[in-house]
């Protein structure tokens, strides 16, 4: 009898110490929910490809597989624990979602959303649940210049430095630009892009004449009606701040009328689609990545980029361009960000407020270089940026960048409490170039 | 006549049901709620509409002129009052309705669905245009007051929610006294035989501009709720074609039976969609299209016939 | 006078894809009497379908006979029709023939969020690309402009497909027939017509012609998720103009929209964006039924 009483009570301290240890392995993750695009236009350019790295990075940091100073397992010894959400449906839809993850998955953060329109209708959401909610790729200067948040960052520079630097390249490069035509899509991103590319230019060549400004539809596909009314126009740069289908359309169509033999075209985010086209696109076409992103950040090399770079390329059978950049460097900021916190607390899982208060003015390496949590009150990244010009090495069989020119974080970022727009309209006062 | 003289009874019991809800769910579902109650008011617009024989393909441009009353209001005015941000939709969306109406009420068919549709997207495109409203991007909107009460976090989604229901069933009771008065009973009379109702006497035209304008009010008040719950609107969000599809999928799903079933429809809608998304996060479109056939073929009268066994 | 034609030319060539890819939708609506909201989603699979049976062909030393792969564009369409005509039509759009308009267009809805995730399960996100066919025929050259001689193939296609539905309905005994299905489907059954045969033929010949759509297209786009999307709206629009079930209307249709078009970007690029509602709403302002619509009797 005594026997089998002590059997019980060891049975029962045992399944006591199981249920322990499975408690303990369930505080011991750390869950991440990630909302991108996994469906409709931007899927294969930004959503899908974001998080094809993200996915590899999430597994190399939960084996310890990562360099210094990112050699720690998971964040801070907690197994990084994704839970994946598509991105498409609108802003209305995404309120919902990211509810239902903070309040129903319980997630410790939520890292995502490529679209700015997302981006502007979250962060007010996070603020009202105390959520840590970091924005990871979208462009809109909007989200820390209207209204400022306590838990909520953005880990990626936003879009204004993409079109100030490829204005700056071309006068850099002593392109004689006498005038200038834009096909951007009518839409936030496309008009604020040439908004942003006019102004520059109309600092650094003031000479130069606008021409015609075009706004197809988003997801439109048929360009022929904008060739024809560009190159009847005869500018000397076409700028266009296209992406993914769109752009690969545009560029398809418009090589094979042989636009760009007939002026120099020049594209805001234009790297994405270099895999996809490969010969298809052009020689000598400039283009930025949105930081210095893909071909521009292997030329620059790096310890990351050697640990990331090659089993991308193994893995998906492409190189990786801007979007798992961003990824990356969003998902090393909130490992950062995990660390710091658990280093002052003693080593326990953060609270959102920990977090926010490690993360705010955080500075880390990404592949993609040094990003700074520099501008809305230490909320809003600023990171290096490069442009290039596109060159076919026949003896590779692939496209390079040559001619890059690499900018610092703060030569195309406005100082913190300064907008964009009013910083390029006063003639970038304060650029540290 | 026994339905009318039960309404009152029904709408208290509907009333003390989800009052109770609110202290026994969980935030995320409380507020799904909210959503999929205001979205119903739209959807419960579109049955007004469907009585006659008429869908409207276009319901997010009253869903998204409500919207951006709230989102404007406090943008531009700082005003944030729920109960005057309500008057104020029902206001502008009677207006365009009183506008419209008589235009919309002579096309019947595919071709009242198509230009209904074509109206909210002219909406859309001046909308996405105008980067002065907020653009493709769109504006937030601010947390809503309650007549000087500022509630925040927990005590906010309950006053929502709240505010959500008094008028879901205040609207609900309405319509169901409407659907039974002589005057909604011209409708399913439309519905069988409009040239016959011509011959009797009665106005068709008169009818279909009449639900028209309901079905805008109706229309803008989900979506003043649904932008303060939200706290954003977008053109995309809120007037794009494929939002005015769900409200549609909703009405149709419910059938023009029972109004109860036109809210329970829009929450199932939500639940389904929230969970799918979850659960497949690659193919939850499958998933809701499947749902969608399943339902279509299995209760072509819509959920109402489950509790309504009248055939119009 | 430069300006003028060169605003022709891109608006006969955007008219005429336009047409390609809304016929297949008004003669569906025309002999079934359902808006099929999944035309664009078949018109996505017309396009991945040639994306890989094209690129199969110049894997396979096509580049011997490039022009084979027109054939295998038409043939790749071909292939969609007879693979998805039974499954949909037979398999579910049949039951809902009796039922409401509005009930057909849900339906269809249903099967466009379904072949979304379908096209997505089969081809996967990355995007294909089958540019060969339109660099074949070389450019043609006008002023300052260069225009890709594909563009014009396209006008031509548009023509014989145009010419080739309106004679098979107007010369042929079996496309009489479907015309008298159109005009009264009940009488029709009486007089001892195979309406289910009719319908099927009908609904093939409306999938082809969307995949189609689709083949031609993929030449020039970058052929990868959500590019159906956009498609369903334009021909909707189209069709609507032209008169729903009128393939005249959608040839007259398609033109007008593809000419407003042009002159926008050329002229004032700011109203592109709603130029296509904007010829829609007057439209049906005028003639509430579109432009080729007759009149019908009413039934008491």
């Amino acid at each position: 009898m005594t026997f089998r009483l002590g059997l019980l009570a060891k049975t029962l301290a045992s399944s006591a110490l199981a249920l322990g240890i499975a408690g303990a392995a369930q505080a011991e993750s750390f869950k991440v929910g990630i909302v991108t695009f996994l469906s409709g236009g931007a899927a294969e350019s930004f959503g899908v490809p974001a998080w094809n790295g993200g996915k590899l990075l999430v597994e190399k940091l939960n084996k310890g597989e990562m360099p210094a100073p990112y050699d720690q397992v998971g964040f801070g010894g907690l197994t990084i624990e994704p839970v994946v959400i598509d991105e498409a449906g609108g802003a209305t839809k995404q309120v919902q979602e990211f509810r239902n993850l903070v309040q129903r998955e319980n997630v410790d953060a939520v890292l995502g959303y490529v679209s700015s329109g997302d981006c502007l209708a979250v962060p007010p959401v996070a603020e009202e649940l105390k959520a840590f909610l970091i924005l990871y790729d979208c462009g809109t200067p909007r989200v820390f210049e209207e209204a400022s948040y306590n838990y909520v960052f953005r880990t990626a520079a936003h879009a204004a430095m993409d079109n100030i630097s490829l204005a700056k390249y071309m006068t850099s490069r002593g392109i004689n630009v006498g005038s200038f035509a834009g096909v951007n899509q009518d839409y936030a991103w496309g008009q604020d892009s040439w908004a942003d590319f006019v102004a520059s230019m109309g600092h650094l060549q003031p000479s130069a004449e606008q021409k015609t400004a075009l706004f197809p539809k988003i997801f439109a596909g048929q360009y022929g009606t904008e060739i024809s009314a560009v190159m009847r126009e005869k500018p000397d740069v076409l700028h266009s701040s296209l992406w993914g289908g769109d752009l690969q359309a545009f560029m398809l169509q418009a090589t094979a009328r042989g636009l760009h033999k007939r002026m120099q075209v020049a594209l805001a985010a234009g790297d994405h689609v270099i895999p996809q086209l490969g010969q298809k696109m052009p020689d000598g076409i400039i283009l930025g990545a949105r930081g210095m992103n893909g071909l521009a950040a292997k030329a620059k090399g790096g310890p990351l980029i050697d640990a990331l770079w090659d089993e991308y390329e193994a893995a998906y059978g492409t190189f990786p361009v801007q979007a798992p950049f961003r990824m990356w460097q969003g998902l090393l900021g909130l490992k950062s960000a995990v660390e710091k916190a658990m280093a002052a607390n003693g080593g326990k899982k953060p609270s959102a407020e920990e977090l926010a208060a490690a993360m705010k003015g955080l500075t880390w390496e990404a592949p993609s270089g040094t990003i700074t949590m520099a501008l809305g009150g230490g909320h809003q990244a600023i990171q290096p940026n490069a442009i290039g010009t596109t060159k076919w090495d026949e003896a590779a069989g692939k496209m390079t960048l040559v001619d890059i020119e690499y900018y610092g974080a703060e030569c195309v970022n406005p100082p913190d409490g300064v907008k964009a727009v009013e910083w390029i309209k006063a003639g970038f006062p304060g650029a540290k170039c | 006549m026994k339905i009318l003289a039960n309404t009152p009874l029904a709408a208290g019991l509907a009333l003390a049901g989800l009052i109770a809800l609110a202290f026994v769910l969980p935030d995320w579902a409380l507020f799904l709620l909210t959503i999929a109650l205001a979205k119903g008011l739209v959807s419960l617009g579109i049955i007004t509409q469907m009585r006659a024989g008429l869908v409207s393909f276009g319901q997010g441009l009253f869903f998204g002129l409500g919207a951006y009353v709230a989102g404007l209001m406090a943008h531009f005015t700082g005003v944030t009052d729920i109960f005057l941000l309500t008057v104020l939709a029902v206001l502008v969306t009677g207006i365009v309705g009183v506008v419209f109406g008589p235009l919309l009420s002579n096309y019947r068919g595919i071709f009242f669905a198509m230009l209904s549709l074509s109206l909210s997207m002219i909406l859309y495109g001046t909308l996405s245009k105008m980067t002065s409203l907020g653009g493709t991007d769109g504006l937030n909107v601010a947390a809503p007051t309650f007549v000087g009460y500022e509630p925040e976090a927990r005590a906010l989604s309950l006053s929502l929610y709240l505010y959500t229901v008094v008028i879901v069933v205040i609207a609900g009771t309405a319509m169901r006294i409407f659907f039974d008065s002589q005057q909604g009973m011209i409708s399913l009379a439309i519905r069988s035989n409009e040239l016959r109702v011509e011959y009797l006497g009665a106005s068709v035209r008169r009818a279909h501009t009449q639900n028209y304008i309901i079905s805008a009010i109706l229309g803008g008040m989900g979506g003043v709720i649904t932008a303060l719950a939200i706290g954003h609107v977008d053109p995309e969000s809120s007037i794009f074609w494929t939002i005015s599809g769900e409200f549609v999928f909703v009405a149709i799903l419910a059938g023009y039976l029972s109004i109860p079933s036109v809210f329970a429809a829009s929450i199932i809608l939500e639940l389904v969609r929230s969970f799918s998304n979850l659960y497949f996060p690659n193919t939850w479109q499958l998933a809701l299209g499947i749902f969608l056939l399943i339902v279509i073929l299995t209760l072509p009268n819509g959920l109402g016939s489950l509790v309504d066994r009248r055939r119009a | 006078m430069d300006l003028l034609l060169v605003i022709l030319v891109d608006g006969l060539i955007y008219g005429a894809w336009l047409f390609i890819v809304s016929v297949g939708l008004t003669l569906v609506f025309g002999v079934l009497g359902i808006l099929n909201l999944a035309h664009g989603s078949l018109y996505a699979m017309g396009a991945y379908m040639t994306a890989s049976a094209v690129g199969l062909y110049f894997g396979a030393g096509g580049d011997a006979v490039p022009l084979g792969s027109y054939a295998v564009m038409i043939l790749a369409a071909a292939v969609v029709a007879l693979l998805v005509t039974p499954v949909l039509e037979r398999g579910l759009l049949r039951h809902f023939y009796h039922r409401d308009e509005v009930i057909g267009v849900l339906v269809t809805y249903g099967v466009f969020l379904i072949l979304e995730d379908v096209i997505k399960l089969i081809w996967g996100v990355e995007p294909l690309f089958v540019y060969e066919p339109y660099d074949l025929l070389g450019l043609v050259e006008w002023g300052p402009l260069f225009y890709v001689a594909y563009d014009f193939l396209v006008i031509g296609a548009a023509i014989v497909v145009g010419l080739a539905v309106w004679a098979f309905l107007n010369k042929t005994r079996r496309g009489k027939v479907v015309l008298a299905v159109i005009h009264d489907r009940e009488m029709s059954q009486t007089m001892g017509v195979n309406v289910d045969r009719v319908f099927m033929l009908a609904f093939g010949a409306g999938v082809f012609l969307a995949a189609l759509g689709g083949a031609l297209t993929a030449p020039m786009i970058s052929v990868s998720p959500g590019i159906g999307v956009n498609v369903i709206i334009v021909a909707f629009a189209v069709i609507i103009i032209g008169g729903l079930g009128s393939i005249e209307g959608a040839a007259i249709g398609a033109v007008l929209v593809g000419i407003a078009r042009a002159a926008s970007v050329h002229l004032m690029p700011e109203i592109e964006l709603f130029i296509i509602y904007f010829v829609m709403a007057v439209v049906l302002v005028f003639r509430p039924e579109g432009l080729f619509v007759k009149t019908q009797t009413r039934k008491i």
